[in-house]
């Protein structure tokens, strides 16, 4: 079957992936203009549907700025980690991972306007317009952010999934203070899962961390 | 003979070195299974069986092939045939993106009959209970008898007796990454597969066998891994649906278990329910111990658990039975049998010390003949202060009580023949050690590192490590029973060192001297007998010219050694008014024979513990007997151990001969029983089923008020 022909069947079907499209159009209209068509030779009908589902959106990441299609029920981890530009080349930034899948665990952990956000409970298109860094923006070329190196010398890892949304929430502890005692990074950590069991050298890592001058 | 040499004589092992892949694992440069993203690379999802017993009467996949953007859909069941266990597998679908591959499996028409379910233990044994497994009547296995001299002779001499029933749920393994792999096909006859695994060759071996290929025209990836303890063997029913439709489409197809699936699916601890009745004589010796016991590993078999555990008991008779239920099979999880064993186990120690007016840790030693560990209680005993343990559980008037605990815990790890690996010194002075190992985050990726930089007089860093690919052709076996370091280590050590004595053949001529007369230092080669005779590492190689060393490496039984033992103290608070358990302190007194990398030990350490105190607090799975389904799927209600459940954590490297061991296992196996044995002194009222959570403490502490 072909693509059309399928897009015929599917327009036959009130399945639940049209249904999305239909609740994203308040969405897309609303937030984004000019939205793109994709291919030309499609059914009216099909044009419009993916004509409001779908969106050009532009994303700063790490101080980059990336242009990407997305459909409104596209999070910004699936862009992070599946996205791919408008040019075709993949976003590939996989640091944060995918693990809870609703906003439980915190690998998926980045830093939105000096905030962290679970990167898979926020769609792509409220991400518009804002300063995102992912684990990967972290370190100054070679040099390291503290956390980093703490954690490395402090063997804060083991398998290293939950590892990236670690970082980064002790990033952001770091941030908003300087001196946490073990309560407070307790706290400023609590919204990170590790399985390996690592958190007592993670502590260590970030009073290490918090002896260190950094900016 | 081989041997690794004298602690003073050695520069790195046994030392605190960080890890070879740290740096690739905070940048988020690691690229696990999940992150792969291959050009064209379709999603793959698997459709599931949302009920937990049912007939398959018909699979309509028209709807989902017509949705744009989906490129397969196959089939994993055939009609007629029967669905046994919420999770199991129905058909799979690989589309563009995975939101497709989600709406397509929304578009799939299952057509199902239902048929009875039984999910909890005693639903299954109950008396007309529907028949879910075959040959097992009353849904139960031939029971498993063992005896040992005369139980009832043995009860005889008993001067104190103690009956009761411990029990642990079914706990599962939570990965963080799940299980799956990316599948493509290179041509016909060709695949490669990045796959969460804990055993690289074992993947390459089932997938061959699937599709009927020579295993080297299979290669497996496993740079990098997520997770696993005991859950991560073979490809799964996942891994050969994902090559199928990479198969199929022509397209790389990344199919990974999403976190429902995984607890559904991807194995789990098997429970344990155990009736037992023992008894110790006045001078406290245990005498006899009269077990019977059940668990459930699903519809699967498997469950089983020890008892009795590390202490010696004379007159024994046990009979275990497996129990089946319409839910997931287990797998191995962390010493597989063990820590529900332990906890059973370590409890009735204490309760059967009480009886007899004794210390805990008192009766423990007298009826524990390891060496090791009687060595280990007086050192854990100082670091908890036993001293300042409550004589009198439970007592106190304050809402919030302290208690303390002891448990202890027996593991193998001693390695075993298999691996082939290589060990190549270059010309430019690099140096490289290849293996067929896999690196799950244990970090024997850093133990060869070190054994190799150790042999050359090398830096680990300056030693390039190829794990996790099966493409070089030199096997390892799977990283299971804490055997990956015991197994891999000797044929390291032995690799290195017949390169390091082809590299003194090739330059004992220029340095003048004989080939057993030289030796490394750091970073240089000399003459022992004249040290003025030296030749840097660079320069030695740089000899080879446009040659290069090259030797593999063999077995070496007296490099390593099984058996460790392990022994853990808790110290708990109890709130009284919410039944909160908080922990104070545990400290782990861990057998680890020669700790390559003391640091990566110890973390190896703190994680068993950190899981051990889950299983003690935290970690249960519930199923809904009314719709047979499991209520916590998810991270929400299936809790496992945050930064707020974290003690102070003291995890001690108890050396004990320089032979290598594995250690990944038998630090959880304590915990439980320790923790449990802690509440018990705290609170005063034993609590004989896990987790311990605040209903069952205030329950328990209300039953002892009435």
């Amino acid at each position: 079957m072909s693509e059309k022909e399928k897009k015929q069947v599917r327009d036959s079907n009130i399945s639940r992936r049209s249904f999305l499209k239909g609740v994203g159009t308040g969405t897309v209209a609303a937030t984004v203009a000019p939205t793109v068509l994709i291919g030309a030779e499609k059914s009216a009908e099909a044009q419009m549907d993916e004509a409001v589902s779908t969106a050009k959106i532009q994303l700063n990441i790490n101080e980059k700025s990336y242009q990407v299609e997305v459909e409104a029920r596209t999070t910004l981890l699936t862009v992070l980690r599946d996205g791919i530009d408008t040019s075709g080349n993949n976003v590939d930034l996989t640091g944060a991972k995918l693990i809870c899948d609703r906003g439980e665990c915190g690998g998926c952990t980045v830093i939105v306007d000096g905030k962290t956000v679970y990167a898979c409970m926020m769609l792509a298109m409220d991400a518009q317009g804002k300063q995102i860094t992912t684990v990967e923006g972290l370190a100054d070329g070679d040099d390291l952010h503290p956390v980093q190196e703490a954690f490395i010398q402090h063997d804060a890892l083991m398998c290293g999934f939950c590892t990236p949304g670690f970082i980064v929430s002790s990033a952001a502890l770091l941030n908003e203070n300087a001196k946490p005692t073990l309560g407070e990074i307790k706290e400023g950590l609590s919204g990170n899962t590790c399985r390996c069991g690592t958190y007592p050298f993670i502590f260590d890592a970030v009073k290490t961390a918090s002896r260190k001058n950094f900016n | 003979m081989e041997s690794w040499g004298e602690a003073s004589e050695s520069r790195l092992i046994g030392k605190r070195i960080t890890r070879l892949s740290g740096k690739d694992k905070v940048t988020g440069k690691a690229k696990y299974t999940f992150d792969i993203n291959r050009p064209g690379m379709l999603y793959g999802r698997i459709l599931r069986s949302e009920v937990p017993h049912a007939t398959v009467m018909g699979i309509d996949m028209s709807q989902a092939e017509a949705l744009p953007g989906v490129k397969a859909v196959i089939p994993l069941i055939e009609s007629g045939k029967k669905l046994r266990y919420q999770g199991q597998e129905i058909a799979a679908v690989a589309a563009e993106t995975d939101d497709i591959a989600k709406d397509a499996l929304r578009l799939i028409q299952v057509h199902l009959e239902a048929l009875p379910h039984v999910v909890t233990e005693a639903d299954a044994m109950a008396e007309g209970a529907p028949q879910i497994r075959e040959n097992w009547a009353g849904n139960q296995s031939e029971p498993s008898i063992n005896k040992n001299r005369d139980v009832a002779a043995g009860f005889e001499e008993a001067a104190v007796e103690v009956e009761a029933t411990y029990h642990t749920p079914v706990q599962t393994h939570v990965c963080l990454e799940t299980h799956g792999h990316v599948a493509e096909w290179e041509d016909e006859q060709n695949l490669t597969v990045w796959a969460s695994t804990q055993g690289v060759f074992g993947v390459r071996r089932d997938l061959a066998q699937y599709f009927g290929l020579p295993p080297n025209q299979v290669r497996v990836i496993t740079e990098h891994m997520g997770g696993g303890f005991g859950s991560k063997f073979g490809p799964g029913s996942e891994g050969e649906a994902a090559a199928k439709l990479a198969r199929i489409t022509g397209k790389a197809v990344k199919l990974m278990l999403t976190r429902k699936d995984e607890h559904l699916v991807a194995g789990n601890r098997p429970s344990m329910t155990q009736h037992v009745r023992a008894g110790a004589t006045r001078d406290g010796r245990l005498i006899a111990y009269d077990m019977r016991g059940y668990g459930t590993g699903g519809i699967s078999s498997g469950a089983g658990f020890v008892g009795p555990y590390v202490y010696h008991v004379p007159n024994t008779r046990t009979e275990r039975v497996n129990v089946a239920v319409n839910a997931g099979n287990q797998r191995a999880m962390r010493a597989p049998g063990h820590p529900q064993g332990a906890f059973a186990m370590d409890s009735l120690m204490d309760e059967l010390a009480e009886k007899l007016g004794m210390n805990p840790l008192e009766f423990r030693r007298i009826n524990d003949s390891s060496e090791v560990r009687q060595a280990q209680y007086t050192l854990g005993a100082q670091e908890i202060g036993w001293h300042r343990r409550n004589n009198v559980p439970g007592a106190g008037n304050g809402v919030k009580k302290r208690g303390m605990g002891v448990g202890s815990g027996q593991w193998g790890g001693g390695g075993g023949r298999g691996t082939e690996a290589r060990v190549t010194i270059n010309a430019d002075g690099t140096v490289e050690a290849v293996t067929g190992t896999q690196d799950i985050g244990t970090g024997i990726r850093t133990a060869i590192a070190i054994i190799v930089a150790e042999e050359f007089g090398l830096a680990p860093t300056d030693i390039t490590v190829k794990v996790g690919d099966s493409a070089p052709g030199l096997p390892s076996g799977g990283s299971g029973g804490s055997q990956t370091t015991a197994s891999v280590a000797p044929v390291i050590k032995t690799a290195a060192a017949a390169a390091k004595q082809k590299l003194f053949e090739h330059i004992a001529p220029l340095l003048e001297a004989p080939v057993a007369d030289l030796r490394v230092g750091t970073g240089i080669i000399y003459v022992a007998s004249d040290r003025t005779k030296t030749i840097t590492w660079q320069q030695a190689a740089g000899q080879l010219g446009m040659e290069s060393i090259s030797e593999g490496g063999h077995w070496a039984e007296e490099l390593r050694k099984g058996v460790v033992a392990g022994t853990q103290f808790a110290e708990v608070e109890v709130d009284t008014q919410t039944g909160a358990v908080k922990l104070i302190k545990i400290v782990a007194v861990q057998d680890c024979g020669l700790a390559i990398n003391r640091l990566t030990t110890e973390s190896q350490i703190n994680g068993g513990v950190i899981m051990g105190l889950g299983q003690a607090l935290l970690e249960e799975r519930f199923m809904d007997a009314q719709t047979g389904r499991m209520l916590n799927a998810n991270l929400e209600d299936y809790k496992i151990p945050g930064t707020f459940e974290i003690p102070e954590i003291k995890s001690i490297v108890f050396d004990t001969h320089r032979k290598v061991t594995g250690i990944g296992e038998p630090p959880c196996i304590p915990t439980p029983g320790a923790i449990a044995n802690a509440v018990y002194n705290a609170i005063g009222v034993r609590i004989r089923e896990l987790p311990l959570t605040p209903d069952r403490i205030l329950t328990a502490l209300a039953e002892k008020k009435a």
